[in-house]
């Protein structure tokens, strides 16, 4: 029985363990990522420069939201992947729950955690990312000035503004939140796996094969909702990975943001709310499966 | 047990009410020539099994750089077969990137048809030629492929009416494509200017050449470019235009 004082939810309590989760995780040196990020970016760039530098900006947008992709991807799987069978091995579980803390609140603590970690990685790259970007469109902005010094202002006018275009663009921020809202997708559904998985390597696996798995739903989706070929066993297979699995090609719009491609604004938006509704859902989920298990 | 199955029960009913809200964004991403990429056979051949899974993956912009990496080796190596398959493949899997296209079409119509046409190998001209024109028909074909996934922007339409004025000569076509660029929001305002100067070599088509470069020297100072006022004198003269509707001469 709950104490006089004990609150049945308190964001206090939840925001302890997300700052435990984070230091946690920031003590595993997750953070070494971003400096792979960083050596993979001056490389680019400084590699790039045989190019041209439109191709060069395309180059450099697409490898660097390529890599954002991939790292937020794996630090969402591995770090929410080792959550609970870290905390039941380091037996540090069983001293939260002693105490008078929900385990809904202990798991959303641990998520949050993991989300706020995906958050800081994505903003530090992020801003890695538009650092360089912007130095080498410096760079190529005062090289373009020279070299049309003796040009009408109109023309000089035109030729910078091309670079600027070709640049920097606020599309590249949707791209990015998207890959972050995957990212959030991701934690929160390896989070669910592992309530019911026994070990780490398990999810992990596990995670692999929902990742690729939820890349080609779509393909799976269409065909079980467009054509009637195929046999029963074929079509209710389909129809199971088209109900179970995420469509993950959905949060795939980076590809089409670097190429220049503008994302409505609705369209964004209602990305954003099923990222979101697949991150709340898949906790529900999780916060179900461990709600009665026996630890 | 009955937990697994509540689980399971629950993800089931969850995929049915999303599914058709995941059906209708894919709908609309595919209007908007976001999901152009085609995951057949014919790609898997194209890009092998590492690059096809990494596409899949969702990585696919990745994927194409690093083929365009080797394209742009394989150009300055002048292996111009090599420079062909790669940029089908980089195409092909980033048909929303308007510089392949345009880099494409440029190596083959200008680059490879150059060194076709200069082939020290064939001493024969007519077949040097022959190449040529089939390179011109390689860039002509990445433009046209490249307008049909990108139907909106203006780039692509300008890069063929280029081709068809500086490789073909055909005047007709690309007044046409400028035109088409210049309809397009975000094109130039040289664009218009240019499908009016490529109407005024086309035989037959005087008056109207005529009337387009009139509308534009009546836009004011801005347009009355020196290439603008000589196409409008000369189509004056040719159309017979009565001399008190001509242009002012202009000031040596």
């Amino acid at each position: 029985m709950n104490s006089p004082g004990h609150r049945a939810f308190s964001p206090g309590r939840i925001a302890a363990i997300t700052g435990n989760t984070l230091t946690e995780l920031t003590r595993l040196k997750i953070f070494y990522v971003l400096l792979f990020f960083a050596v993979l970016l001056i490389g680019t760039s400084i590699f790039m420069a045989r190019f041209t530098f439109q191709q060069e900006f395309q180059v450099l947008k697409d490898i660097s939201l390529g890599a954002m992709s991939i790292f937020t991807s794996v630090l969402a799987v591995v770090t929410a992947a080792r959550m609970i069978p870290q905390d039941m091995e380091d037996r540090t579980i069983y001293t939260i729950l002693a105490k008078p803390v929900p385990r809904s609140e202990y798991l959303l603590g641990k998520l949050l955690g993991v989300l706020v970690l995906l958050a800081l990685s994505v903003f530090i790259m992020s801003a890695l990312f538009f650092v360089v970007l912007n130095l080498r469109e410096q760079a190529v902005l005062s090289e373009t000035a020279r070299q049309m010094a003796g040009a009408p202002p109109e023309q000089m006018a035109d030729a910078l503004a091309a670079v600027r275009a070709s640049a920097f663009n606020v599309n590249l921020l949707s791209g990015i939140a998207l890959i972050l809202v995957k990212s959030f997708l991701l934690a929160s559904l390896t989070l669910f796996v592992s309530t019911f998985a026994t070990t780490t390597i398990f999810t992990t696996i596990v995670m692999v094969f929902v990742y690729f798995i939820g890349h080609l739903q779509a393909i799976a989706r269409e065909y079980w909702l467009q054509t009637n070929n195929g046999g029963w066993m074929i079509r209710t297979l389909l129809g199971l990975v088209a109900l179970l699995f995420p469509d993950l090609q959905l949060f795939n719009l980076s590809d089409d943001i670097v190429a220049g491609t503008a994302i409505p604004l609705t369209l964004f938006a209602k990305t954003i709310a099923l990222g979101s509704f697949y991150t709340g859902f898949y906790f529900l989920l999780a916060w179900s499966v461990f709600y009665r298990k026996e630890l | 047990m009955m937990r697994s199955f509540a689980v399971l029960l629950s993800v089931a009913l969850f995929g049915a009410a999303k599914l058709p809200a995941e059906h209708a964004m894919a709908e609309t991403q595919r209007a908007l020539h976001l999901r152009a990429v085609d995951f057949g056979l014919d790609l898997r051949e194209q890009v092998g099994q590492l690059g096809f899974i990494a596409a899949l993956s969702g990585f696919r912009s990745l994927v194409a750089d690093a083929l365009f990496i080797q394209a742009h080796v394989a150009w300055e190596r002048t292996e111009w077969g090599r420079v062909l398959l790669l940029f089908r493949q980089v195409t092909t899997l980033q048909p929303r990137a308007l510089l392949f296209w345009d880099m494409a079409a440029w190596h083959m119509a200008w680059n490879a048809s150059a060194a076709a046409l200069n082939d020290p190998a064939q001493p024969r001209l007519a077949l040097r030629v022959k190449a040529q024109r089939e390179y011109f028909a390689l860039g002509k074909d990445f433009l046209e492929r490249g307008i049909k996934n990108n139907p909106d922007r203006p780039q692509l339409y300008e890069a063929l009416a280029r081709l068809y004025r500086d490789k073909y000569f055909d005047h007709e076509h690309a007044a046409e494509f400028f035109g088409k660029a210049a309809q397009l929001p975000g094109a130039p305002s040289y664009d218009k200017r240019f499908a009016a100067y490529e109407l005024s070599h086309c035989d037959g088509r005087e008056k109207e050449a005529y009337e387009h470069l009139r509308q534009l020297y009546d836009l004011g100072e801005r347009e009355r470019l020196p290439t603008l006022l000589r196409r409008l004198k000369e189509m004056e003269i040719k159309l017979d235009i009565p001399l008190a509707q001509r242009i002012p001469d202009q000031l040596p």
